[in-house]
């Protein structure tokens, strides 16, 4: 720790988001500046995990005044240090602008995409240093370990964890209370917790940026859990496609090992605890609790019938627990605080916060943590910043591949388990994909069941073998080849993954195809019966445009719009369109002012 | 242990605790179709088509798995369960090849069973079928992974039985596959050739490579002198192959079959059984002097003989120099036969009828090939049943002939060869009688995977152990490496309960099966009024005319072979 | 790690290095550093009160602003105590920073004979 404080902070996201926007050249710059201007000992450089907005990276913010600078450059630095740091002004142009106000918003707090946030798992990350065990313990890191330890049963751990109706974070919602005491009950001389942050829905993220920013949360998380069920080991098992993350954990149990907050009788307890990382090659079937187990023990990622469950029978055959890096990261806050601290937020059935992954049509992208129960449509309008390019709303696909597509009267469906699973679709691990009027529904399942089709194991019958037939009739269906028989077909297939499955990715897979079926049917009537796709996105259904000669009022903007010549009138005349020539680009339909042009 | 009671299509049950519904309703009698299951091997719940309908929850249970509980009200043929099971037969079918006229598996396939009895006649899904190479170079088993249903019971029983994992899953979801390390024909891997995969296969993806047509080519050529020389275990199987009980005792007809078929004369393996006991026992005896390292092994197994020289090299010297009584056979058919019938060795064609797929590849190894003693066909157990059928033979009503002799002459000893501990019984009644001039009868094994029992030899013990299943062998040898084991004479037989459970037996087989024909060779030994191999005339006549003594220099040069060290990939 | 006392020290250590991050309920000490600012001396004034406050080892927020348009008064701090008025000190001269510190910031009383501005809390 050094001697002298500093009277600025300037924390920098290094996130991979960031990261791959450019942070690292934006930093070395500021780090020139300062030199530049003898500021190196006022001002301090803070590399910070991910703050969720990805969008808008690299970010900086400049403390004590919490100004909060996007998408900075190299070349913004030299301004950033002359005007900010050494004059006190505010770069106005590096703000962040409300794309509804067009306002610039100095303080993050005040932006949107922050405000109707309630970040209680993300809490640290992008405020503290991700290679700091001291800025986690400035923050409260580890007191609840130690009182956990110093003053709580295991099973008194487990009551407050039950209490705080915390569920699993990873797409089942199972109560983790409930898991960590199958664990603890489970008679064995050697136990074993395991973190999955085999992070893989397409889009999904937040599990890399708990692991990024704030890493000791996890490993306090798993020591608290792993005292609670009588385990002395413990296993990240984590994809070996986020290097950051396995970099920044690395160094964090190197540090908490340090600390003695890893290893023999921590905070003068006789519970010991040793903490290793596993790489996973990416495939998605790992995830899944059994599968995963097999693949640290070395075996070919495939997942097995449960029962035995891991709490019976888990790695090298000895009872296991297995969490979700989010359902960890929020254990030292239940169990510092209190499980009130935690279940005060939510609804009945579904307790606390939940980090979404925003992605697809919409303004602001990135992470957001928000209290369950809240709606849909509050994600997507105020936090989001609602629809990019001024288009429409038509659905949102909430829970990752095996999630489902729920259109716009279901936007004020409070999101928590229980609704989303009524609705057709699931919470999953988080990600929400939103999708605009130009979005095809059938093209969109087809695009999820070809991600669970790659990634199936091949073990089971339904999953393996259904999913590639149900894909080749998407196919077939988007590219105009749709026949009479399809739609039934696609529902024996998916009712018979869904209900025959061995493991929980077979069992989910159909459920983009079952919602879409049950929501937007009638496009997939249109790409069979009438060969149109009705969002004008599958290529071999387009046929061109047509002008509706009655309505068309001769303005010529459709003309000057086509790019390849092949509309022709005469002004005031009503227009055609040659459909030989036409490339079906839709240039021409939007610029007609009377909508008197339409898909042939 | 605690029981359970539920209720299985309106019976109730009581079952142990841990037991699955499968279990359950096959307790009361209820047949459920099962495609990868099997009950000798772990649990894989993958095939989905033994669902079955909880009738509380309406959800659908894997019953091969799903462990019973208390109060469980179960239907297993409701309407959703049986549409569910014809689904995923269906599925299976739409990526298969649909040829079962000309499989070799066509009425002996479970998938056919199964389609059969779902009475599904068409398949709604069409697409995509999978299309890759067949493997056949290998001497011993084909793979036709276009046939393969992934219900992983080769993988299983490669890795959990014989502990070779010459198999593994690979590529993922539609792409899956069962295939060798790095994809390699299966002959250029450690796998022992055991053929055990073939055995447990539903469907024809593995078989044994076919040599009928070669056998059939030369029974035509005038010119040769085609003899066959038949395993003692085929004596109490093929009866199976045509509607027989297993372990009914077939040796009469056997003989009248391979007549007709048109063998010059036909012998039997039991001879050379005999001829290898007199070699090996005198071998052990040896050994057991001090003369040479012990444990004795025994090497008549040619599955267990790679599996040794892939991972127990170290053990190799241990390893009986003696040919396998078919590879005896040969070398004697070509010299003291021949010149016995005044035929030119070269004009003797020797075939040879096994429970083996792995004596397919024992032909083929090259010590074996040196010096024109080589046996010259394989034919396994089933593949001699398809050339019966072929030349429309009714087996079932054939008159009992006699084996010819010189070389068909057996006794009971080389008759259990054909099951497990067979050998060290019939080795050591000549053991014990050449060390002592004591008779021994009996030794009292069972079919248990391992099995121990010592045996007093005058002022000594001799420790044996039998292990049949290459992953029970290798518990014992493991012992041995560690120097931590007391036997002095060790059995192995790589396939599970010894030939009788060969990879190349009559489909289908099971323990229950394959005890009843270990039972049936257990039985030509006891009614057999010779039942020592020293005492077999041909033998001593042998010996006397043409060996000399057993270890006798001419018996080294066509009796006994080598080995080496393979990779242990 | 042995106890929670032991923690509980490392985090009171831990804390003073984010005490810039920390906004809330804290005195804040605003340095004009506009051109005219610097041209009289606000640099050197910044790193006198940066210094001073490490030695009295207090938790402080220091910023900066650019110009108020009284540049003769130059250099200028502001200084203000949670819930209290700000202050504006002018004409300072680097060992005028001892005496604002010591006597506004530690004790609360405003050294009048060097404020020349008042302006109600926000």
């Amino acid at each position: 720790m050094g001697e002298s404080i500093y009277r600025s902070h300037v924390l920098i996201c290094g996130g991979t988001g960031c990261v791959s926007s450019g942070c690292k050249e934006a930093q070395d710059a500021l780090v020139k500046e300062l030199k530049k201007h003898d500021l190196a000992t006022e001002v301090k450089l803070v590399e910070t995990g991910c703050h969720g907005f990805c969008e808008k990276g690299p970010i900086m913010i400049f403390y004590p005044e919490g100004v909060f600078y996007c998408q900075v450059t190299p070349e913004d630095m030299e301004e950033l240090v002359e005007e900010h740091i050494l004059k006190g002004r505010i770069v106005q142009r590096l703000l962040y602008k409300e794309p509804t106000t067009k306002e610039n918003i100095p303080s993050y707090k005040e932006i949107d995409f922050y405000k109707k946030q309630q970040r209680l798992s993300l809490a640290n990350c992008g405020h503290i240093d991700a290679e700091s065990i001291d800025e986690y313990i400035a923050e409260g890191g580890y007191e609840a370990l130690g009182k956990a330890l110093t003053e709580m049963t295991p099973q008194e751990v487990i009551e407050e964890v039950k209490e705080s109706g915390l569920r699993g974070r990873g797409g089942g919602g199972f109560p983790t209370g409930l898991k960590w005491q199958f664990a603890h009950d489970t008679e064995g001389d050697k136990k074993y917790i395991i973190c999955n942050a085999d992070e893989g829905d397409p889009g999904a993220f937040m599990d890399r940026s708990l692991l990024e920013g704030d890493p000791h949360a996890i490993i306090e998380g798993m020591a608290i859990g792993a005292y609670a069920i009588g385990a002395d080991e413990g296993y990240v098992y984590v994809r070996a496609e986020y290097p950051l993350a396995i970099k920044r954990l690395q160094n964090a149990i190197d540090q908490a090992k340090e600390y003695g907050l890893l290893g023999d009788n921590l905070f003068g307890s006789d519970f010991s605890f040793k903490l290793q990382i596993k790489a996973g090659a990416g495939a998605f079937v790992c995830g899944e609790e059994t599968a995963l187990m097999a693949s640290i023990e070395g075996k070919r990622g495939m997942p097995r019938p449960r029962p035995p469950f891991p709490a019976q029978k888990g790695l090298w055959g000895k009872p296991s627990n297995i969490n979700n890096v989010e359902s960890l990261a929020n254990i030292p806050l239940i169990i510092r605080e209190g499980a009130s601290r935690f279940n005060s937020v939510g609804t009945e059935g579904s307790k606390g916060t939940k980090v979404f992954a925003l992605t697809g049509k919409i303004n602001n992208t990135g992470l957001a943590e928000v209290p369950m129960g809240i709606t849909m449509r509050e994600i997507i309008y105020d936090i989001g910043g609602g629809i990019s390019g001024g288009k429409e709303f038509k659905a949102v696909q909430i829970g990752g591949p095996s999630g489902g597509c729920l259109p716009e009267n279901l936007l004020d469906l409070p999101v928590d388990y229980d609704s989303l699973i009524e609705a057709g679709a699931m919470m999953g691990s988080g990600g929400l994909v939103v999708m605009d009027e130009e979005t095809c529904m059938v093209d969109v399942a087809r695009f999820f069941l070809n991600f669970t089709k790659s990634e199936s194991c091949g073990k089971c019958t339904p999953c393996r073998e259904g999913t590639k037939r149900m894909l080749e009739i998407l196919n077939r269906i988007t590219s105009g080849e749709g026949r009479d028989g399809d739609i039934e077909q696609l529902e024996r297939l998916a009712e018979n993954i869904k209900s025959t499955s061995l493991c929980g990715l077979g069992q989910t897979a159909p459920n983009p195809v079952l919602s879409t079926l049950k929501y937007f049917r009638h496009e997939y009537e249109a790409h069979i019966h009438e060969q149109k796709c009705p969002a004008g996105a599958c290529d071999d259904l387009l046929n061109g445009y047509v002008v509706d000669e009655d309505a068309c009022i001769g303005c010529t903007l459709c003309a000057k719009a086509c790019p390849v010549d092949a509309i022709e009138g005469a002004p005031k005349q009503a227009h055609i369109i040659d459909l030989d020539e036409c490339i079906s680009c839709g240039a021409c339909e939007p610029k007609c002012p009377v909508d008197a042009i339409s898909q042939a | 242990m605690d029981t359970i009671t539920l209720t299985i299509d309106g019976q109730q049950v009581e079952v142990e605790q841990g037991a699955t519904l499968l279990e359950a309703a096959r307790e009361l009698g209820i047949e459920i179709p099962t495609l990868c299951y099997h009950p000798s091997l772990s649990l894989h719940g993958s095939c989905r088509v033994c669902v079955v309908e909880d009738a509380k929850s309406g959800r659908l249970l894997a019953s091969c798995v799903a462990p019973v509980n208390d109060g469980m009200e179960i239907v297993t043929n409701s309407s959703k369960a049986r549409i569910a099971r014809r689904t995923n037969v269906e599925l299976l079918l739409a990526n298969h090849p649909n040829d079962c006229l000309g499989c070799d598996r066509n009425g002996t396939c479970e998938l056919q069973d199964i389609t059969h009895d779902l009475g599904i006649t068409r398949i709604d899904f069409e697409g995509e079928v999978r299309d890759l190479p067949v493997d056949d170079v290998g001497p011993s088993l084909k793979r036709e992974p276009n046939k393969c249903i992934l219900c992983g019971r080769c993988v299983r029983v490669c890795e959990e039985v014989q502990g070779v994992s010459a198999l593994e899953f690979t590529q993922r979801g539609f792409e899956s596959i069962v295939t060798t390390g790095f994809d390699l024909p299966q002959s250029e891997v450690n796998c022992a050739n055991c053929g055990q995969c073939a055995t447990v296969c539903p469907t024809a993806a593995i078989t044994e490579n076919r040599c009928r047509e070669k056998v059939w080519n030369v029974l035509d050529d005038d010119s040769k002198h085609v003899i066959v020389q038949t395993a003692p275990s085929i004596q109490s199987t093929m009866g199976e192959e045509f509607g027989m009980e297993p372990g009914t005792v077939v040796t009469g007809k056997l003989a009248a079959a391979l007549r007709r078929l048109g063998f010059d004369k036909v012998f039997s393996t039991d001879f050379a059984a005999d001829l290898t006991i007199m070699e090996e026992g005198n071998e052990f005896i040896q050994r057991f002097k001090g003369k040479k390292k012990l444990p004795h092994i025994t090497s008549c197994c040619p599955g267990w003989v790679k599996f040794c020289e892939h991972n127990y090299h170290d053990l190799i010297e241990n390893l009986s120099s003696a040919k396998s009584p078919m590879s005896m056979f040969s070398s004697i058919s070509k010299t003291y036969y021949a010149k016995k019938m005044g035929i030119d060795a070269e004009d003797v064609y020797t075939v040879a009828i096994m429970p083996c797929t792995a004596k397919k590849f024992e032909m083929n190894r090259e010590e074996l090939q040196e010096g024109g003693l080589e046996t010259d066909a394989v034919l396994t157990t089933r593949e001699l049943a398809r050339m019966i059928k072929e030349m429309g033979i009714e087996f079932s009503t054939l008159e009992d002939e006699e084996y010819d002799s010189i070389l068909g002459t057996s006794t009971g000893a080389a008759t259990i060869f054909g099951t497990t501990g067979g050998v060290t019984e019939a080795a050591l009644r000549t053991v014990k009688e050449e060390l002592t001039g004591e008779s021994l009868d009996r030794l009292g094994l069972g079919f248990d995977g391992i099995q121990e029992a010592s045996l007093e030899i005058g002022d000594q013990t001799v420790n044996v152990v039998i292990a049949n299943g290459l992953a029970n062998a290798a518990k014992i040898l493991d012992e041995v490496r560690a120097g931590e084991s007391k036997y002095d004479f060790i059995e192995v037989m790589a396939c599970p309960k010894g030939c009788v459970g060969g990879g190349g037996q009559p489909l289908p087989t099971n323990d229950e099966i394959k005890k009843k024909r270990a039972q049936g060779l257990r039985n030509i030994d006891e009614s057999g009024k010779v039942r020592k191999s020293h005492k077999n005339p041909e033998i001593k006549k042998l010996y006397d005319d043409f060996l000399g003594e057993p270890l006798s220099g001419e018996s080294h040069h066509l009796l006994h072979t080598r080995y080496k060290k393979r990779d242990k990939n | 790690m042995k106890s929670l006392e032991e923690l509980k020290k490392l985090r009171e250590k831990a804390q003073k290095e984010l005490q810039a991050r920390k906004t809330e309920n804290k005195a804040k000490v605003t340095v004009g550093m506009g051109t005219c600012g610097i041209a009289a001396g606000a640099r050197a004034l910044l790193k006198e009160l940066m210094a001073e406050i490490n030695r009295r080892n207090l938790d402080v927020i220091i910023t900066q602003t650019g110009c108020i348009g009284m540049c003769e008064k130059e250099p200028l701090i502001d200084v203000e105590l949670p819930g209290e008025d700000r202050i504006t000190y002018g004409n300072l001269k680097a060992e005028d920073i001892v005496k604002i510190v010591v006597e506004h910031i530690v004790n609360g009383n405003i050294v009048e004979d060097l404020a020349i501005a008042r302006a109600d809390k926000e």
